[in-house]
């Protein structure tokens, strides 16, 4: 697995870049991953992020939208507003979570 | 005389009622199954029944049959579970007492959880085959095709056996060749996901599969309607795919009993224990096979290895011990890739699918994440398997945890 550096810390990513070990991330890191794909993090993402990382923890996987709207009260349309074009890569990437997967 | 009440008579909760009931003592336990009606249908099959390779009389047996003799199978529709009481009630009144829970009612296509997919083009140009009734028309529909746009849709994940889309778009494809109109279809296979191919080595293994074949991809696509005047899927993000035959992947969801039981999530599965399926609310409830909420494919094989693995567990629990067995979320299947040939793929909770041999490490005789015509006889075969050894809880030749051996984990070290 590849590595890089976010803040000046190593952290362990796959190929696109999304980080693969859950206890390396920090909301630290959250920010810098966001700004890295041109999102400002503000109280509406944070509540999405947070979600996503309670859930993955509790779950072994990562939300899906429908998940994440109906048990994490943010609704579709607004995560394609807080997170345009792309909301489950988009905000898996920032919560340093596997983009969401099929099984092959 | 204690009681184990079993919600539910297909694959999972019949191969654990049938399995158990050979294990447990008659004069100590009575299992009981309970399910509307009495047919059993070979949910495998739907696949290939819009082709017409099995007919519809081939994807259905009798429940009670298969069912060992000396198991009730109460019909009737489940109104609620009263976990507070161990009661079950049926929508008639009735209501069955347990000792122990099993919910193993599945999940169901809701094609109502969509607007407009049942619109005035559902069963005319919008389908699914998810269910038998829908693989029934879609056959009718598909035969009546002459070209135009056929779009693949799965609305959300998680879905049952998640790689059914994606064979049908192989199968549709050589179906079309077959009929000597495939340069008059165009073909878009429209997904939740980033891709049609989301883990990497299996990714690579099938390559430019669908490229070959000319079937687009619509990725990250998350439909909001089915317009039914303009024939077209609407995204959250605006974007229009157009139809003349759609086949779609409703949401997949729990049965509603158990939202009306306060055992569900938001999709009505039942939180379990990802290695146990325990619940995580009741300790004499379990849910098994699709019904759960464990993060492994939703799959007649995961069911099969995890109820070899639950069997072992819940003897020991009732003999008040702890359940030292683990679920590795071992799935296993067959994928068709067209032209008589299938792939096969054997992954769990933490390997992705890799290449090698199963079931016997070097040895084979089916090859991982390769076409070949063997692994295309091995599903089509698997349709006595089902009914024969895994259905009455006869021991498979096959360990239910995964195997590592002989698979080529370098490939993941070297990601």
């Amino acid at each position: 697995m590849p590595t890089t550096t976010i803040n000046g810390r190593d952290v362990t990513v796959d190929d696109e870049g999304f980080m693969t070990v859950y206890d390396e991330w920090d909301e630290e890191t959250g920010k810098s991953l966001a700004a890295a794909i041109g999102i400002d993090m503000t109280d509406e993402h944070w509540k999405v992020v947070r979600f996503l990382r309670e859930d993955f923890k509790a779950q072994g996987a990562t939300p899906t939208i429908r998940r994440v709207s109906t048990a994490g009260g943010v609704d579709t349309k607004q995560l394609f507003t807080l997170f345009p074009k792309k909301p489950a890569k988009k905000m898996a990437y920032i919560a340093g979570l596997p983009k969401p997967a099929g099984c092959v | 005389m204690k009681k184990l009440l079993v919600l539910g008579g297909g694959t999972a909760g019949s191969m654990a009622a049938n399995n158990l009931r050979r294990k447990l003592s008659a004069s100590e336990w009575e299992i009981t199954v309970v399910d509307a009606d009495d047919n059993h249908r070979y949910q495998p099959g739907f696949l290939f029944m819009p082709f017409g390779t099995y007919k519809p009389n081939q994807v259905t047996k009798s429940r009670r049959k298969a069912l060992n003799k000396d198991v009730p199978l109460v019909y009737g529709e489940i109104d609620k579970v009263l976990p507070e009481e161990n009661a079950v009630l049926l929508t008639d009144g009735r209501r069955l007492d347990y000792d122990m829970l099993i919910i193993a009612t599945g999940v169901s296509p809701r094609p109502d959880q969509t607007d407009g997919m049942q619109g005035d083009e559902w069963r005319k140009s919008v389908h699914e085959f998810y269910t038998y009734e829908g693989a029934v028309a879609l056959a009718q529909a598909l035969e009546k095709f002459d070209g135009g746009r056929l779009v693949i849709n799965i609305v959300e994940m998680p879905i049952k056996c998640p790689v059914a889309p994606l064979e049908f778009a192989f199968l549709a494809d050589s179906y079309f060749k077959d009929r000597g109109i495939r340069n008059k279809v165009e073909m878009t296979y429209v997904t939740p996901l980033p891709g049609a191919f989301t883990k990497p080595i299996a990714a690579e293994a099938f390559g430019n599969t669908l490229e070959e074949k000319g079937i687009a991809v619509e990725p990250d696509y998350m439909l909001m309607e089915v317009d039914n005047e303009k024939k077209a899927l609407v995204s959250y993000d605006e974007r229009e795919v157009p139809f003349d035959l759609l086949v779609t992947i409703p949401l997949n969801m729990g049965a509603d009993f158990v939202a009306r039981s306060g055992l569900g999530n938001e999709i009505n599965l039942v939180p379990v224990d990802k290695f146990t399926q325990v619940s995580k609310q009741y300790d004499n409830i379990f849910a098994l096979g699709d019904a759960n909420d464990i993060p492994a494919s939703k799959a007649g094989s995961v069911a099969h290895f995890e109820i070899d693995i639950f069997v072992e567990n819940f003897l020991l629990y009732i003999a008040g011990k702890e359940m030292t067995h683990k679920f590795d979320g071992h799935a296993n299947c067959f994928i068709e890739t067209g032209g008589g040939k299938a792939m096969l793929i054997d992954f769990n909770y933490d390997y992705e699918p890799l290449p090698g041999k199963y079931p016997v490490a070097g040895i084979g005789p089916m090859s991982l994440l390769k076409q070949t015509r063997l692994n295309h006889m091995g599903k089509l075969a698997f349709k006595w398997v089902y009914w024969n050894i895994l259905i009455p809880g006869r021991p498979m030749p096959v360990p239910a945890l995964m195997s590592t051996a002989g698979k080529r984990t370098d490939l993941i070290e070297s990601k």
